[in-house]
């Protein structure tokens, strides 16, 4: 019985490669809060990822514990923030966009289920004083 | 014979699919094909500051309150409600099918494919929360609400044009969004003494 001609194995794993390096998003920021994220039915995909500004909500990670304790904290990009400074942390993803791209500018939510809506509702009111307007609570599905 | 003409070897080509396979382990594991998902919502634009809040004068038959709690119960209009009833409130509510006095007034407005056809059209849904509700239960009612709206705009897509609305073309979608239009509105703040 002639071996298994295995010449185009490389070329099928390339292509499942090329797949995989397509559809794969790296994620750009380290975690440092965790959340859970609330479920919901009536939820609509999140187009154009880069037009798409996120914002963590949650209890620090373990490690931050002993230095953030265990409140709810913001995260927006690498580091712990407070609400005073989503109004310039939003400017200032706004102004690198395009022009054209600015008023499709997504602000995606990304809160802890257990979390008081005080903060939440302080947050939607700096970003609405930054005009960022379009929001999206992020949710998972529920069934 | 041919073979004896080969002066040049062949680059052994046959770890190629190791390595493949390494680079495709590497991106299996970092891939989260997490679609993100959620509800989108548009925000009200800021009043300016040297405007006092003013009061928008709307009808009170027109204005549906709902208030969430910092025990995360539900108040739609003047009772108590579990957020399984939601969804059939809020429908009840926009579609005023009787014309109920006490529901949102119907107002004539021509659209497209549909004619003249009369429309809740300055009904209001006002959502308030505490600051202690949980973030879940007002996500949890945000749903039902646009599961409200959903469903309406289903029924009619269907009625009319034997499709869902997802399905129906821009034209045909924009006129079904103005027989129900969705007008959520998310309060300004305000702290009902929780603790």
């Amino acid at each position: 019985m002639p071996p298994l001609n295995t010449s185009s194995l490389p070329d099928l794993i390339f292509t499942l490669l090329f797949f995989f390096m397509m559809v794969t998003t790296m994620r750009e920021v380290t975690l440092k809060v965790q959340f859970k994220l609330p479920q919901a039915t009536e939820l609509q995909k999140l187009e154009k990822k880069s037009l798409v500004t996120f914002i963590y909500v949650g209890k620090p990670t373990n490690e931050f514990r002993a230095k953030m304790g265990s409140e709810s904290r913001i995260q927006l990009n690498d580091a712990f923030a407070e609400v005073s400074e989503i109004q310039d942390y939003i400017a200032q993803e706004k102004s690198s966009m395009k022009e054209e791209d600015q008023p499709y500018m997504t602000v995606s939510l990304k809160v802890d289920k257990e979390t008081k809506m005080g903060i939440v509702t302080d947050i939607k009111q700096a970003l609405r004083e930054a005009y960022a307007l379009k929001i999206n609570y992020s949710a998972v599905n529920s069934n | 014979m041919a073979r004896k003409k080969r002066k040049v070897e062949e680059v052994n080509s046959s770890s190629t699919a190791d390595i493949a396979f390494l680079l495709l382990i590497f991106f299996l594991l970092t891939t989260s094909m997490d679609t993100d998902k959620g509800l989108a919502r548009r925000l009200p634009p800021p009043i300016p500051k040297d405007q006092k809040e003013q009061d928008v004068d709307i009808k009170k038959r027109n204005l549906l309150p709902i208030l969430v709690n910092s025990q995360n119960q539900i108040l739609a209009g003047s009772d108590f409600i579990e957020i399984g009833q939601l969804r059939e409130r809020v429908k009840e509510f926009v579609l005023n099918a009787n014309d109920d006095p006490h529901m949102p007034e119907k107002i004539e407005e021509d659209i497209p494919f549909f004619g003249k056809m009369m429309i809740t059209k300055n009904h209001v849904i006002s959502l308030m929360n505490d600051v202690g509700t949980e973030y879940q239960a007002y996500i949890s009612v945000q749903n039902e609400l646009v599961g409200a709206y959903n469903e309406l705009r289903n029924d009619l897509s269907k009625s009319k044009f034997g499709k869902s609305f997802d399905q129906l073309g821009e034209e045909e979608q924009k006129a079904v969004m103005k027989v129900y239009p969705m007008k959520i509105s998310e309060a300004e703040p305000k702290n009902y003494g929780g603790k």
